[in-house]
């Protein structure tokens, strides 16, 4: 290995602390402290809030249908991007990795177009028989759905590539039927990465912002989540509030992390 | 695949379909419009300093993650996901903390362009470091010091060993950071103030356009964010494909 003169060393490690610290852990460790600054008060007041209250069970209810969506569709749509062949499956593949790199705001919009109840394509007939998408809960759950998608199957792609499927050819030479080996072969050796998925997905369906403002019309203590919550709050001077809930949804994303982190290791062994 | 047309096929081709429906002329002139050119400006321009920033920092971040030990590293390395996870909201409210009004430093950059390049910085900090953190993890140290017992310099080793082997992970990094800056709209929303013609980026003016009801204008402009997202998402498979060759 090049070693490094000292001073140099000592710049860089300065440079890298310094930058991270001033863009990422000062600010988080004040929102932190604004939380706490009269000890739990604050936070409390801010939880029994009733439109607190339910922005919060609101979102994680739109996060828990929108991770167990994504996984569902995410694994098979990985074990169809690895396990077969067909035409148009390089553009399958760049088209899920779309949501990733499109702004939350344009996902929005697309849903919006769609399924919206006067002008949608699908929104009037879909509304004529009872069911609203746009300004509902539904129409939350596919944009966070849309968002997350991508985190799911980049987690499993690699993984299922890489174990190749000797095994499973294995156990249908065996005369394994083919949700017998999904369920004893494939599952398993790509729990890990199911895993991840799963932990990334919540996080980001936690947080999910701009699309859900869009599709879910803000409707105070109806279908505002808890990160418009933030934006109202804030924006009516109570700043106090906005820090408390931004805490709970940080406090809770940083846990994804802190799962992710110590599960990561675990893997190479 | 029919959940996933429903979802992602349906909904983008109908985006399209309504940039396309006012014809050409309706779609430039939306697009040539001052307050959207001068967005549009805004936020390419703040993007693309923003991604150097990254590519540089970021590779130092990486480079001290991997070569360097010292007290603390772990931490380090937790705290580099967290504009990852933390929701855009959040993000926004968080550097408010630090940098609006009342805070600490008793810098009150709320509102400038300054916030603008600060909020793209965080929400993209974690893609350089852990794109390039892999591939710098599993480079040959023999060749290094190969090059060092030839008699090259640090900065030569540097230059010609480690930096042509990180160059695709910067590229793919860079890349991300670039699609991720241009499309950037949570953590904007409280910290930009969002005025136009000064702070106001393309997310913030397509959200304008959706409120005040004129979908076609918003579609048109999101059909453009939407083209860029898949350059770069072609670019990336470009670049991975090289490397995939590269072996």
């Amino acid at each position: 290995m090049v070693e490094v003169p000292t001073p140099v060393k000592w710049l860089l490690r300065l440079l890298a602390v310094g930058y991270v610290f001033f863009l990422v852990a000062w600010p988080v460790a004040l929102v932190v402290q604004h939380t706490f600054a009269d000890g739990f008060t604050t936070l409390s007041d801010t939880l029994s809030d009733p439109s607190v209250q339910h922005a919060l069970y609101l979102t994680a209810m739109v996060a828990t249908w929108a991770v167990v969506i994504n996984l569902v569709f995410g694994v098979t749509i990985s074990i169809l991007l690895v396990r077969y062949e067909f035409p148009g499956k390089r553009l399958l593949s760049a088209l899920v990795d779309v949501p990733l790199s499109v702004s939350p705001v344009v996902v929005g919009l697309a849903l919006l177009l769609v399924y919206n109840g006067r002008t949608g394509w699908f929104g009037p007939s879909l509304e004529a028989h009872g069911f609203q998408v746009i300004f509902e809960t539904p129409g939350m759950v596919m944009a966070t759905c849309f968002v997350a998608l991508p985190l799911v199957i980049r987690e499993v792609v690699p993984v299922l590539t890489e174990i190749g499927d000797d095994q499973e050819q294995a156990a249908r030479s065996l005369g394994a039927g083919s949700r017998q080996t999904f369920w004893r072969i494939t599952l398993p050796s790509i729990k890990w990465a199911v895993v991840y998925g799963v932990v990334l997905s919540l996080a980001r369906s936690l947080g999910e912002f701009g699309a859900v403002k869009i599709v879910s019309g803000n409707f105070t203590g109806q279908t505002q989540t808890a990160t418009l919550v933030v934006e109202q709050k804030y924006q009516n001077f109570e700043q106090d509030a906005a820090y408390a809930t931004s805490f709970v949804l940080a406090a809770a994303s940083v846990l994804c992390i802190v799962v992710v982190s110590l599960l990561r290791p675990k893997e190479s062994t | 695949m029919t959940w996933f047309s429903l979802l992602v096929l349906i909904p983008l081709a109908a985006l399209v379909a309504t940039a396309a429906g006012g014809g050409w002329d309706a779609y430039l002139t939306t697009l040539t419009n001052d307050q959207t050119m001068a967005a549009l400006r805004l936020t390419v321009g703040q993007s693309l300093l923003v991604t150097v920033v990254n590519v540089v920092v970021g590779t130092v971040i990486a480079w001290v993650l991997v070569r360097d030990r010292f007290f603390g590293k772990r931490v380090l390395d937790v705290i580099i996901d967290i504009p990852f996870a933390l929701p855009t909201i959040v993000a926004g409210l968080v550097l408010l903390a630090l940098y609006g009004t009342n805070g600490p430093l008793g810098v009150d950059w709320s509102s400038t362009r300054k916030a603008v390049l600060l909020a793209l910085a965080f929400v993209t900090l974690p893609f350089v470091v852990r794109t390039v953190q892999p591939v710098l993890e599993e480079l040959d140290h023999d060749v290094e010091e190969a090059a060092a017992s030839l008699g090259a310099g640090r900065l030569t080793i540097f230059r010609r060993i480690i930096l042509p082997g990180l160059t695709p992970a910067i590229a793919a990094g860079a890349a991300l950071s670039f699609a991720r800056a241009i499309s950037e709209y949570g953590s904007l929303v409280l910290l930009s103030g969002n005025l136009p013609y000064r702070t106001e980026v393309v997310s913030v003016r397509v959200l304008t356009f959706i409120e005040g009801g004129n979908t076609a204008a918003a579609a048109s402009l999101a059909s453009v964010m939407l083209a860029v997202a898949l350059c770069v998402i072609v670019a990336l498979d470009l670049v991975q494909r090289r490397v995939a060759r590269r072996g």
